[in-house]
């Protein structure tokens, strides 16, 4: 439970740090808030040479209404996410997922940039945030760019982001009194989802039923075609990818996703 | 007012809750200055031959020290658990063979800790692997063996030997069989694993480590080096929790202790949580056929246990605990006929030991399954067939088919009293509503029916009670504890006889040059052995005190007593006259008392659990509504500490039941070696308890008490796991092994609706 030594940097600005990722690139890796980070080095899964510390970059940190989204600074607490009196009425879904994410400890350190970028499909946030249909905003030394959510996630793990480029922002529409719902299945309270369904305006993401978190995109289409929640709910599961492990077979994967489905479409609903 | 059997809060919190515990690992004692710090090279594969080991590489790294293979130490490997095969013996490093995930495989001693795990990744093994064996049925079959020189993978046999009898199910209406896994269990306490050692100029090794028993730690490691156990010095810092799996001593502690004398310095182990949960012996792992046969109207007239346990690579304690679970199979029942035979095998796996229960968790969870699959046979209600067979008050002392000998029970009463606790009734006409209504949540409730026995194997104990000029106490105890509360509950055993306030006792324990002898704590023995020996010691000393004061007090010794609102000896009767105190009294010569209690007996705490579970059978998941318990362990000295133990308990019966399972892959990697992984349990999956109390005196000592620390886990797994079958009765369901996880339970409502259809 000791890591590979490394080098470790605490920039004081964003583009301090920005200039270590230009410099060091896949041999650097982004610390946040750390709980997904620090267990693989401890573990001795990852063995980054140089570990830059950006959890200390207060203009990372911010919830603010930009026109008709809500601009979420990358260095956000999912704690800060819960709290926040801003997204209770701008974006409701994001504080009820947040308020899920493993236990307070890692909800107090943990970021929303870090959740994003770590890309682990079994998280909560990324399909939140697939189901917001939000964006991702990268910055590198060589500028900004603005990405999509749909197009962020490229495998297990894996991102469009390149090794210099570090989640400074996500912005997310305003989705105000827009039905929603989370329904997350767990083993154990604090545990990682089995499966988990993010429902919000009719569209749905879904926490690990694949190698990315994954739109229901034939439940939706079915929603929008007028069918019942009971038949949209039963097409939540197509083109899925679930994996089988010791909480899950890929079969009961695909039944809960169905059965999450309805109750968040359901709740969603408001009835 | 008497200070027994009320509520004193836990002396020992104060320094936990602020500056903390001192475990083993956090140890500055002088004489572990400059200690070399090791670290354990271990095997990634769960069996396979080593064909090479190169450590160049690691000699090299910065503030190695030494790197140790197996062909370096002059150790003979040893024979953990005495009565198992004698060819299945552990190598303190392998040397040819790794027979599990996790075996050492070389030792790098460091000048610092953080040096160590770099020099380890260094240290390259050339391993050619062997098939696993990881299913019991596969290992009983003896194709791949562990160690061919045993030519067999059974380690030990219980009854083995004899067929069974073919008549056991003659004469019965109904005879249900049922094959049920109890699975493999990870103590996983907080405090990891961890030694340091040191060898004095006298040739004497002082041994610091974690462990629930001083004396059997020091015989043990005493006999693995091949030294006089008086070469052996234990001390157990503090110690934080154990759970049987602390019983006596891990191998790790003899490898350090030799590796300090190979080093000619002090040198310390502590484990990382990656390493205890594939090094530190693991608990349960029985697979048992059951058969129950009886009446249709309800009385069972025969009942059989047949026993797969699993060993691990190297027998340890757990390759004995299937005679605990043969001796308890029969549990409160009063059954005409009962046979049972254990078949211990070695696979490819950690070593087993003793788990919270160790062995009779495993014949209550089977005698309970059983009880409930007759009575869901007959269609009779699962509390009313245990009543009607139980065994009755006036039968007592009972003399079971294995000829175990119960002290005292009150078996139906605690049934009907958890019962009446619950609302049974009306919890049965709430489930039938959901069930009329198909309700998604369903409402289970599983009742249990137990007795255990505790203070068996070892019935002595030591106590010393000395009284200083000062006023104060000191108590040397043979037992000690890894999270029990000893330093407040032999306070007040003193206390109750001295009438010297607790905060005047200090309760010494877990050093074997202080306390030369005693057995520690397992088998829920502490007070009824250690605790007894304390309250007699103490109770002894009064005489002492009495004899020194009658000339004193110018009164008869018979005319004494002590006024315990001052702790002095007075003349009975006498108010007002001349007294003496305790502290005066030693002021004038040492007044001390050393004595031994002796059971002679173990007891037989009993109790009847009622777990209340809804089961979305939607999705399978299972939430735990209510568990009510009655835990009848005899006369409670601290209801405080008793309730604690009967929580912790009781928690890790219901994480049995729902959540834990240690899973190995086919080709033996364990697959739960994380916290992230293994399903430890949280506040957040229990319910508030609702406890019972009853209180049956033993015969056996003279505080009438038994033990109380298995409690939970030998009652509650039963009752959650009954109840969770319970809710699915309706639709087919007879069983599903434990863990009931949403997955096993999705899968039995899938398979009792296509029975169905």
């Amino acid at each position: 439970m000791i890591p590979v030594a490394f080098d470790y940097e605490r920039p004081d600005t964003v583009d301090a740090a920005l200039a270590l990722l230009a410099e060091h690139g896949e041999d650097a890796t982004v610390l946040a808030g750390g709980h997904s980070l620090l267990p693989v080095m401890k573990l001795r899964l990852g063995a980054p040479e140089l570990v830059i510390d950006i959890g200390r970059l207060a203009d990372l940190n911010y919830i603010r209404v930009e026109g008709d989204e809500v601009a979420i600074g990358a260095g956000t607490r999912h704690r800060d996410l819960e709290a926040s009196e801003v997204l209770a009425t701008e974006v409701p879904l994001l504080p009820a997922v947040a308020r899920t994410v493993g236990d307070p400890q890692v909800r107090h350190r943990g970021t929303i940039g870090g959740s994003l970028a770590h890309a682990d499909p079994a998280s909560d946030l990324p399909a939140a945030v697939l189901a917001l249909n939000g964006t991702v905003v990268l910055r590198s030394a060589r500028g900004e760019r603005q990405v999509p959510i749909t197009g962020f996630y490229t495998g297990v793990f894996s991102s469009v982001k390149e090794p210099d480029e570090l989640i400074v922002e996500v912005r997310v529409p305003r989705t105000g009194a827009a039905g929603w719902a989370y329904e997350k299945f767990t083993r154990r309270s604090n545990d990682w989802a089995i499966v988990a369904v993010a429902v919000v305006d009719g569209r749905v993401g879904l926490v690990n039923m694949g190698p990315t978190p994954l739109r229901a995109s034939a439940t939706e289409a079915a929603l929008a075609e007028g069918a019942s929640i009971e038949d949209a709910a039963a097409l939540a599961d197509q083109a899925t990818d679930p994996p089988a492990d010791t909480a899950a077979t890929r079969e009961y994967r695909r039944h809960l996703a169905r059965l999450l489905t309805k109750r968040a479409l359901t709740t969603a609903a408001g009835v | 007012m008497s200070i027994m059997g009320t509520r004193v809060v836990r002396v020992e919190d104060p320094v936990f809750l602020t500056r903390g515990a001192t475990y083993t690992d956090d140890l500055t004692d002088e004489r572990l200055t400059g200690a070399l710090h090791l670290t354990l090279v271990r095997s990634p594969l769960a069996h396979a031959r080593i064909t090479a080991i190169d450590v160049e590489g690691a000699r090299e790294a910065p503030g190695v020290v030494a790197v140790i293979t197996g062909a370096d130490l002059d150790l003979p490997p040893a024979l953990l658990f005495p009565a198992a095969n004698k060819a299945m013996v552990r190598p303190w490093l392998a040397t040819d063979v790794v027979r599990f995930v996790g075996e050492p495989v070389a030792a790098v001693l460091t000048e610092e800790r953080y040096q160590g795990p770099d020099a380890a990744d260094l240290v390259a093994v050339d391993y050619d692997p062997l098939p696993a064996v990881i299913d019991l049925k596969a290992a009983a079959s003896d194709e791949v063996l562990l160690f061919p020189e045993a030519g067999t993978n059974t380690a030990l046999g219980f009854g083995v030997e004899d067929a069974f009898d073919e008549t056991l199910f003659d004469g019965c209406d109904v005879v249900v069989t049922r094959e049920i896994v109890n699975q493999r269990l990870a103590a996983a306490p907080l405090e990891t694993r961890a030694a340091a050692a040191v060898w004095g100029d006298d040739g004497r090794v002082t041994i610091f480590c974690s462990s629930q028993n001083a004396h059997i730690a020091r015989d043990e490691i005493a006999g693995w080096l091949g030294v006089e156990k008086d070469t052996v010095h234990v001390i157990l810092p503090d110690v934080g929790g154990g759970f049987g799996a602390k019983i006596g001593a891990d191998p790790e502690f003899a490898l350090v202790a030799a590796l300090a004398k190979r080093a000619g310095r002090p040198v310390r182990w502590s484990e990382s949580r990656s390493e205890n949960m594939t090094g530190m012996g693991q608990g349960r792992a029985q697979l048992q056929t059951v058969t129950i046969g009886g009446s249709r109207d309800g009385k069972v007239q025969a009942y059989r246990i047949d026993v797969l346990a699993d060993a691990g690579a190297y027998p340890r304690l757990g390759t004995y605990l299937p005679a605990f679970t043969r001796m308890m199979a029969p549990g409160t029942y009063d059954i005409p006929k009962v046979e049972s035979r254990a078949r211990v095998l070695v696979t490819t796996t950690t070593s087993t030991v003793a788990y919270r229960g160790a062995g009779r968790p495993e014949a209550t969870a089977a005698i309970e399954r059983a009880m409930d699959l007759f009575a869901a046979e007959i269609g009779m209600d699962p509390a009313e067939v245990r009543k009607l067979n139980v065994i009755a008050p006036e039968k007592f002392p009972f003399v079971t088919q294995g000829g175990v000998e119960y002290d005292s029970g009150e078996y139906a009463k605690a049934i009907e009293r958890a019962q009446e606790a619950a609302g049974y009734a009306e919890l049965r006409a709430e489930q039938a509503a959901r069930r009329e209504r198909g309700d998604a949540r369903q409402l289970g409730i599983g009742v249990s029916s137990y007795v255990e026995i505790t203070g068996g194997g070892a019935f002595a104990e030591d106590a010393a009670v000395e009284v200083h000029p000062d006023g104060t106490v000191t108590v040397l105890t043979g037992t000690s504890p890894h999270g029990q509360g000893h330093a407040t509950a032999w306070a007040m055993l003193a206390s109750d006889h001295l009438g010297i306030p607790i905060e005047k006792i200090t309760v010494k324990h877990g050093d074997t040059d202080l306390i030369p002898r005693g057995s520690g704590t397992m088998g829920s023995r502490s007070l009824q052995t250690g605790g007894v020996a304390v309250y007699q010691a103490a109770g002894e000393l009064v005489e002492l005190a009495k004899q020194r004061a009658a000339d004193l007090l110018e009164a008869n010794v018979d005319d004494l007593e002590v006024d315990k609102s001052n702790a002095s000896i007075v003349v009975k009767g006498a108010p007002g006259s001349k007294s003496v105190t305790f502290a005066q009294l030693a002021e004038q010569e040492k007044l001390a008392v050393s004595t031994t209690f002796d059971s002679k007996k173990p007891t037989f705490p009993f109790g009847a659990h009622v777990a209340v579970v809804e089961v979305d059978v939607e999705s399978g998941k299972v939430t735990v509504e209510r568990i009510v318990t009655v835990d009848d362990a005899g006369p409670v000295v601290n209801p405080l500490l008793a309730e604690g133990q009967r929580h912790g308990g009781i928690a890790q019966g219901i994480s049995q039941a729902l959540l834990e399972e240690v899973v190995y892959d086919e080709d033996g990697n364990p697959l739960t070696a994380t916290f992230a992984d293994y399903g430890f349990p949280s506040a957040a999956e229990l319910p508030s308890f609702e406890l019972v109390d009853q209180a049956t005196p033993t015969p056996i000592n003279p505080l009438g008490a038994k033990g109380i620390g298995e409690a939970g886990t030998i009652g509650a797994t039963p009752a959650v796991q009954s109840a969770v079958v319970d809710a699915l009765s309706h639709l087919g369901v007879r069983h599903i092994d434990m863990p009931t996880t949403p997955l096993r339970v999705w899968e039995a409502i899938q398979a009792a609706s296509k029975g169905a259809k």
